[in-house]
């Protein structure tokens, strides 16, 4: 290939096909919270492990919507669960264990 | 009834012909056996049997590690000194009961002890009097010193004052656990009266054993009072025994009192491996356990195994809970996650695993001292441990932060200050550590000044146990390459992780309570007594979990008037922001944090004073009066020396 200096980003294209809804009921069962979040950021901005990695709750939430459990495992991987997101949601969201259930249920194959 | 009179007469005539067993005590059936003695046989040789298999199950469970060290406790002068020491003080005399609701602690030693000494007794009289049926099996060790009053003829003639002292003692004893057994009844009826607001749903086997144990003492008061004019009795048996013969004549009837008796103790061995009396004989081997120094490594099997078992389901922990402000919240106390783990029931056992708060007050105040946070952690582990995590940036973590901090020090000090994640979201607590630095004119490097990464804690607590070791690599690595001599922590949850897995050597971990309590005591800080009024608020981490509980008072002493919570120290309720339960929520939180506040502002503070980001935090949203942080208290209060 050709080196132009510049490369395609990535499709930004929401293919809704991928999006596992028996997966995310499964969620909404156990975290009805996760429909409460209203993508405001408090989480990724006050995160302790997201100054290292890209480590993001309310982009993970996004990225299961949009279906890419993949990215949103991605989001959460880095996790050290302190607590500091769940201090600090205004919607009193239990950020913790909701990232636990993310990666329980989507990582399970 | 006409045969046994006949064998009666035939030994007594024995006794009299025979001058060698002209002795105060004899054999009054010359079998030495009766069929009643039979339900006991029977329960008490499945116990025995049962215990016997449990032991060795438990033991089995158990890894070999542990087992060595359980060992090498069995025969260290120290471990069997206070194996003896917690033997008697816990299993015995409740003294845990005792020091907290002395009418409960009682009511559990008078049926604990009374009922060891009836027996100790028992075997005492029979090695004294008629040794022969203390030897073996066949001769009825087994059953003879427990009815031991059936089976001898005592000598009217010949009463010497040492077996008057000891028909007195058992009628003493009987009586005392009698009293404790009255008390048990209406401690059903009424448990307020005994201090207990709450108390257990006892279980179909916990019912049986509770009747059954109801009865024993009763019946055996009964029995002995109806043969008391043939074995002797005392101040209590005696009359009782005059009574019943002006009511039903010479010659009385004992025989269905005697089978009650034993069907009621066979009936109590058989229930008991089933029902909450297990703990009677558990404790024990949970003491030498503990005091071997086991930890919970499984949830259900080997120490933990013996921590379940030892549960009396007495439900002080429902009293303690904090979670107890909703009463549908009372069934995720310790009490019941132990009842379920023994029923293994694994979707109850997990619910009420994630729920708990983990403040560790159960623990503290259990009678038995039984490790449920522990086993909570352990359990956690089970289904949170194997998520996958990658905290491969870890490694770079301090790069830039440490490097900027040492580096403006140009030198290394000895002192370093670790804020934590949580202080870094109360920043007040942070420019007040800083300002009391700077007034003690101290050195000292900011680990995290530009952010850091968690302590492990939050981790550990939600059982992800190995993905917590490589965060505590990370802390630990940097800490001992920084050189420090101590480390002052502003978050109690940091603290009890640094003092309890970090495994520092040479450096000395401090809460900076005890890191400002120090510096006043040197005379380099010096704060000005004002005329507020505090109240100071154990945070779990703190007071129970790390027994600090006397350095914050002191200086909050010093500053104002401290006045008292209503319920303090061990007893402390938790401020309901604890990062201990994954899924509590938001609205129950509330209500535990309404609690909490509820007792801190017994006596009505200006002001309520706690040493922890996140209680400061919590409880900001719920006082009626300012939430301050300790340090920034003393900050505020220092005195400014002039040189």
């Amino acid at each position: 290939m050709i080196d132009f200096g510049y490369t395609f980003n990535p499709s930004s294209r929401i293919n809704l096909d991928n999006f596992d809804r028996v997966k995310f009921n499964k969620l909404v069962e156990i975290e009805p919270d996760v429909k409460t979040c209203m993508a405001c950021g408090s989480c990724c901005a006050s995160c302790s492990a997201g100054k290292y990695t890209p480590t993001s709750l309310r982009s993970a939430i996004l990225a299961l919507q949009n279906g890419l459990p993949e990215k949103a495992l991605d989001f959460l991987k880095g996790c050290m669960l302190c607590g500091k997101c769940t201090m600090i949601c205004p919607r009193g969201i239990n950020t913790r264990h909701l990232i636990i259930s993310i990666t329980k249920i989507y990582s399970a194959k | 009834m006409n045969s046994l009179t006949f064998i009666l007469l035939q030994n007594l005539a024995a006794a009299a012909i025979n001058p060698v067993s002209r002795q105060e005590v004899i054999d009054r059936l010359p079998s030495e056996y009766s069929n009643f003695v039979l339900p006991f046989i029977i329960g008490m040789s499945f116990i025995l049997i049962y215990l016997f298999v449990g032991m060795i199950r438990i033991l089995y469970h158990i890894p070999g590690p542990d087992r060595k060290k359980l060992l090498i406790s069995l025969v260290t002068p120290i471990t069997i000194w206070r194996n003896i020491r917690d033997l008697i003080g816990d299993c015995l005399l409740h003294v845990k009961i005792w020091k907290r609701k002395p009418l409960l602690g009682y009511m559990h030693s008078s049926i604990a002890f009374g009922w060891f000494m009836l027996i100790v007794l028992g075997h005492i009289e029979v090695a004294l009097f008629v040794p022969k049926h203390l030897g073996s099996i066949s001769d009825g060790s087994l059953y003879y010193p427990i009815f031991y009053r059936f089976f001898v003829w005592v000598n009217p003639d010949n009463i010497t004052l040492r077996g008057s002292f000891f028909f007195f003692l058992m009628d003493f004893f009987l009586l005392y656990v009698l009293s404790g057994i009255a008390l048990a009844m209406f401690k059903r009826i009424k448990s307020i009266a005994l201090g207990m607001r709450h108390t257990t749903h006892p279980s179909l086997a916990d019912r049986v054993a509770l009747y059954c144990l109801w009865a024993i003492f009763p019946l055996r008061l009964l029995a002995e009072s109806f043969t008391a004019d043939l074995s002797g009795g005392s101040f209590l048996t005696k009359p009782m025994n005059m009574l019943f013969t002006s009511f039903f004549g010479k010659g009385l009837n004992f025989m269905p009192t005697w089978w009650a008796y034993s069907t009621a103790l066979g009936l109590f061995f058989l229930a008991m491996p089933f029902s909450r009396y297990m703990h009677i004989v558990t404790e024990a081997l949970l003491i030498l356990f503990r005091n071997a120094g086991l930890k919970v490594r499984k949830p259900r099997k080997g120490f933990a195994e013996a921590e379940i078992y030892s549960c009396s389901s007495c439900g002080l922990c429902l009293d303690a809970c904090p979670m107890n402000m909703q009463k549908k919240n009372l069934k995720y106390s310790s009490v019941y996650f132990i009842r379920f783990l023994r029923r293994h029931n694994t979707k109850k056992i997990n619910a009420i695993a994630q729920k708990c708060l983990m403040c560790g007050k159960c623990y503290a105040l259990c009678p038995v001292s039984i490790d449920s946070p522990a086993i909570r952690v352990a359990q956690r582990a089970t289904f949170n441990n194997p998520l996958p995590y990658n905290y491969s940036y870890l490694k770079d973590a301090y790069h830039n932060s440490t490097a900027e901090s040492v580096g403006s020090n140009k030198s290394k000090a000895d002192i370093m200050y670790f804020a934590g994640c949580m202080s870094h979201l109360t920043p007040v607590i942070i420019k007040s550590m800083q300002g009391i630095f700077k007034a003690a004119g101290v050195k000292y490097i900011f680990a995290d000044e530009g952010g850091g990464i968690c302590c492990g804690r939050p981790l550990m607590l939600a059982g992800k146990l190995d993905a917590a070791k490589e965060v505590i690599k990370a802390n630990k690595k940097m800490i001992e390459e920084s050189g420090c001599k101590t480390l002052v922590l502003t978050c109690p949850i940091c603290y009890k992780v640094f003092k309890e897995e970090y495994n520092l050597k040479n450096i000395n971990i401090l809460h900076y309570t005890q890191y400002i309590d120090s510096l006043i005591n040197q005379g380099v800080l010096e704060v000005k007594k004002g005329g507020k009024s505090f109240v100071y608020h154990d945070p779990c981490d703190l007071g129970r979990g790390s027994k600090i509980y006397e350095e914050p008072r002191r200086i909050l002493e010093g500053i104002g008037e401290l006045k008292k919570a209503s319920k303090e120290r061990d007893e402390s309720v938790c401020c309901g922001g604890s990062l201990g339960s994954l899924t509590l929520d938001y609205k129950d939180r509330g209500q535990v944090t309404e609690g909490s506040v509820e007792t801190l502002m017994a006596n009505n503070p200006d002001e309520i004073v706690t040493a922890c980001p996140l209680c400061y935090k919590t409880f900001g949203e719920k006082s009626p009066v300012p939430v301050k942080d300790i340090a920034s208290v003393v900050c505020e209060n220092l005195v400014t020396k002039s040189n």
